[in-house]
């Protein structure tokens, strides 16, 4: 005699519904990206992983998923949204004291292997869901190896949070490049795409695990620059995006191949994800 | 005791606790020994016995030329002596010359509109001051019997269980529409052109998953063998007016059936061996442009699918932005929005989107859910305007391979 | 610490691996060391292009003049890169400014002289191109993708 195992996961209400939490603060980055601090109105943090997402809904408007880009160290939850569509544009004019919905934490975390160097690819808004990633590791620095961020821009103006990239810059055990597609004479820094400094990076292929994030097209050139210098595929993970609705595998939308992004997903290796990644329109 | 949700959903809240839940979906294979058989006539005392029982009874019935299901009052609003002749892209209600109560196969609808509804409410919100108050939706928990479930619906359903209650989020509105639900089965006898039950090993005939499965047998005395699934249902039958079933009523029943497999083997079957790698690992066949020049991206094959489960969300307010609903809907992954991100769509093709339904249906549906996500139940190649036939898909899709 | 000779930083660079040792003489007899201090011009756009260079230290700024944009960074060069493939390709002009961000060490290749030799030296002039062609290869296809807004900005 089968038995099907059916299993709603321990939350307070349904998981289609959203929690109320509050706008503490409201922080521009750049001309059109705004980094919102959220706190539960009836207490009741969650506990993201670095590379989750949430589901954020505004009554009448929308909900859309967002990689979470601060509080996964206890702290406040913490989400970088770039201005692009209906949903996000009322999020990014949201005012502290508002009112937003949460669903979540969902999805994977990125892959944080002790003992490994780690390079950590950014590519313009792609630097939010790694920030987590790195405040983990230099959290527990001891833990790891060697460790590099290589972050590239449109312009100096689209950069992301300055202030953690000074402080990152100044610790001697991680070294940070900053570089940008084009500058005004003033730039002092880096002028190049985000793949330039891959083949000089110093790194051991052996022990590195890379960790990209930002559109297809830019994950596809650093994954195969980092392959160029005999990094396993295994040991690249991407983080991808496909249109979502649920959040939580019962609306079928986030399908990429024979996975759901937010079951199986956001991060995956390039082994898995660059297969699929070939085949237009999948 | 089929498809009774065994459970166990208690809906604990203790201000911040959070509850946990567990259903089990069991299963049992039908006992023949226990057969019985019911005169035709017995079908009106068996829906009394139904509505006594308290249940909300929904069958099939003649509306807009064709068959649909809906509220069933009396026996005698069953499609009696009625039969539908389909093809790819045809369908046709006839008559039949005997008085058969169920001699027809499935039509346009199927049980998900019940279990799975077009558009239902999730929750409403309303803002007060600081706060924003989410009300969840009261669950339509309305025991209902379902009369004339086929065996390829009778497989859906178990299908849509798995995807909606096996992971590890379970759709709580599918879980109420679930829990009290007698699933009377139906054998077919006569399967239509389109239909392919048996290639994916989901009929002619429920093996479990039902409270009761009738087989109506029209040779010589027109009766219905019936046998009990769960302990409801043979509650249910022992309450009817029911003579034992013979030796030669069984043997009777065997042949309907095998008469079924015969015909469907005759004719057209879907080549399931090595399916899934097959569709995987073909993404840029030929196929898929020709099917591309036919296929009108309709969504017809996923509004009949009886397994198709996708569905996107409505959010509406009141002028003042005060209060605000959400509804789950029905999508397709025919749409283009569907695919949608950063203002452009991923899939913007025909040939995209078709690969894409059938890839999931017969493939990739097995990586996220372990099973086939398709019945054979043929609706998709009936209601195809442009008359689409993915078993001839699959075989092309094979024979270039081959070569 | 011994210090390279010319012939040899000009025999290791990648640029120039695999040349005859011949071929690599007359390269190298076209070179010298200079040095550029923070801020000083190395080319401007429009000028004859007589010249490329190796970097050997310090970071150079690949400007283009946008109009009223004032003047636009579009690439910056550092250790071990090429500065410079006009002086190969006529019109033999130079198609941006470059300018030291910092003391800036590099051999600098008379191009003028290089171009004389290759008119008679066929097989030099077929290496040189395709090793140029490689780096312009690269150059295009980066320039490319930020064509397209790698970083999704649209």
């Amino acid at each position: 005699m089968a038995t099907t195992e059916v299993h709603t996961e321990p939350h307070v209400h349904g998981a289609l519904l959203p929690r109320p939490f509050t706008v503490e603060r409201r922080v521009r980055e750049t001309h059109d990206t705004w980094s919102l601090t959220l706190e539960p109105v009836h207490g009741g943090r969650i506990a993201p992983e670095p590379g989750q997402f949430t589901m954020l809904y505004l009554p009448g408007v929308g909900e859309v998923p967002i990689s979470v880009s601060g509080g996964c160290a206890g702290g406040s939850l913490v989400h970088t949204i770039r201005a692009v569509g209906a949903v996000t544009q009322a999020l990014c004019a949201l005012q502290p004291g508002q009112v937003v919905g949460v669903r979540g934490p969902y999805g994977n975390a990125w892959p944080l292997p002790e003992g490994s160097d780690i390079v950590v690819v950014a590519g313009g808004i792609g630097l939010a869901p790694l920030r987590p990633a790195i405040e983990r590791i230099l959290e527990n620095r001891t833990r790891y190896g060697d460790v590099t961020l290589v972050y590239g821009s449109r312009t100096p103006d689209d950069i992301l949070f300055r202030r953690e990239l000074e402080r990152w810059r100044g610790r001697l055990d991680f070294k940070v490049g900053v570089t940008v597609d084009a500058a005004p004479a003033e730039w002092r820094g880096s002028v190049g795409l985000v793949t330039k400094p891959i083949p000089r990076l110093p790194f051991d292929p052996d022990a590195t695990t890379a960790l990209v994030c930002g559109p297809e097209i830019m994950i596809r050139f650093v994954a195969e620059a980092l392959m160029e210098r005999d990094l396993p595929a295994e040991q690249i993970a991407v983080s991808m995006e496909r249109n979502m609705r649920c959040g939580v595998g019962l609306c079928g939308h986030c399908q990429l191949g024979p996975t759901l992004i937010c079951r199986d997903g956001p991060v995956y290796t390039y082994a898995e994800a660059g297969p699929w990644m070939e085949v237009r329109e999948l | 005791m089929a498809h009774r949700l065994a459970s166990l959903l208690s809906d604990r809240f203790e201000g911040g606790t959070p509850l946990t839940t567990t259903e089990l979906i069991a299963r049992e294979t039908a006992r023949t020994s226990d057969a019985r058989v019911l005169v035709p006539e017995a079908l009106e005392d068996l829906l009394t016995a139904l509505h006594d029982r308290g249940y909300r009874v929904l069958g099939p019935q003649l509306r807009a030329g064709t068959i649909v299901y809906g509220e069933l009052t009396r026996a005698a609003d069953l499609p009696t002596g009625w039969t539908a002749e389909q093809e790819p892209g045809h369908y046709r209600l006839a008559r039949r010359n005997d008085e058969a109560r169920f001699g027809y196969t499935p039509g346009p609808h199927s049980w998900k509109q019940e279990l799975f509804p077009a558009r239902v409410r999730l929750f409403s919100s309303k803002r007060t001051g600081a706060d924003l108050e989410l009300t969840e939706e009261p669950l339509d928990e309305r025991p209902t019997a379902l009369v004339g479930v086929r065996a390829c619906e009778v497989a859906a359903i178990r299908i849509q269980d798995r995807v909606f209650l096996g992971g590890r989020f379970a759709d709580r509105d599918y879980a109420a529409r679930r829990r009290e639900l007698f699933v009377v089965a139906v054998d077919c006898g006569e399967p239509a052109a389109t239909c392919f039950c048996d290639s994916v090993g989901a009929g002619p005939s429920a093996e479990h998953d039902f409270d009761l499965r009738l087989t109506e047998l029209l040779d010589g005395e027109h009766r219905l063998l019936a046998v009990a699934g769960s302990a409801a249902g043979a509650e249910l039958l022992g309450a009817l007016p029911a003579r034992a079933a013979s030796d030669d009523d069984l043997a009777a029943a065997d042949q309907l059936r095998e008469q079924a497999r015969a015909t469907m083997r005759a004719g057209a079957e879907l080549q399931v061996e090595g399916l899934h790698d097959l569709l995987v690992e073909n993404p840029e066949h030929p196929r898929w442009d020709d099917v591309a020049k036919r296929c009108l991206g309709c969504a017809n094959c996923t509004l009949v699918c009886p397994t198709c489960f996708c569905s996107s969300v409505e959010d509406v307010a009141d002028l003042t932005g005060t209060e605000a609903e959400r509804f789950r809907v029905w999508d397709s992954c025919f749409s283009v929005k569907y695919s949608e991100l950063h203002g452009g769509s991923v899939r913007t093709s025909t040939k995209s989107r078709y690969r894409q339904w059938l890839t999931h249906k017969l493939g990739t549906w097995q990586d996220q859910f372990g099973e086939l996500g398709c019945v054979g139940c043929g609706r998709c190649i009936t209601w195809c305007p442009a008359g689409i036939d993915l078993r001839e898909e699959v075989n092309a899709l094979q024979e270039v391979q081959a070569q | 610490m011994t210090i390279k000779t010319l012939d040899t930083v000009v025999l290791e660079h990648p640029l120039f691996a695999a040349l005859t040792p011949r071929q690599a003489q007359i390269v190298a007899g076209c070179a010298s060391n200079v040095v550029f201090d923070e801020g000083e011009a190395i080319f401007k756009s429009g000028d004859k292009a007589d010249t490329f260079y190796l970097l050997r230290h310090g970071q150079v700024a690949v400007d283009l003049h946008a109009g009223e944009r004032g003047a636009l960074t579009i690439d910056t060069l550092g250790q071990g890169d090429l500065l410079g493939w006009s002086w190969l390709i006529p019109p033999y002009r130079w198609q941006f400014d470059a300018r030291a961000l910092e003391l800036v060490r590099a051999v600098a290749f008379d191009g003028a002289c290089l171009r004389g030799k290759i008119e008679h030296d066929h097989d030099l002039g077929y290496q040189l191109y395709v090793r140029f062609s490689r780096v312009l290869l690269e150059r295009l296809q980066t320039t490319r993708l930020r064509l397209v807004d790698v970083y999704g900005n649209n």
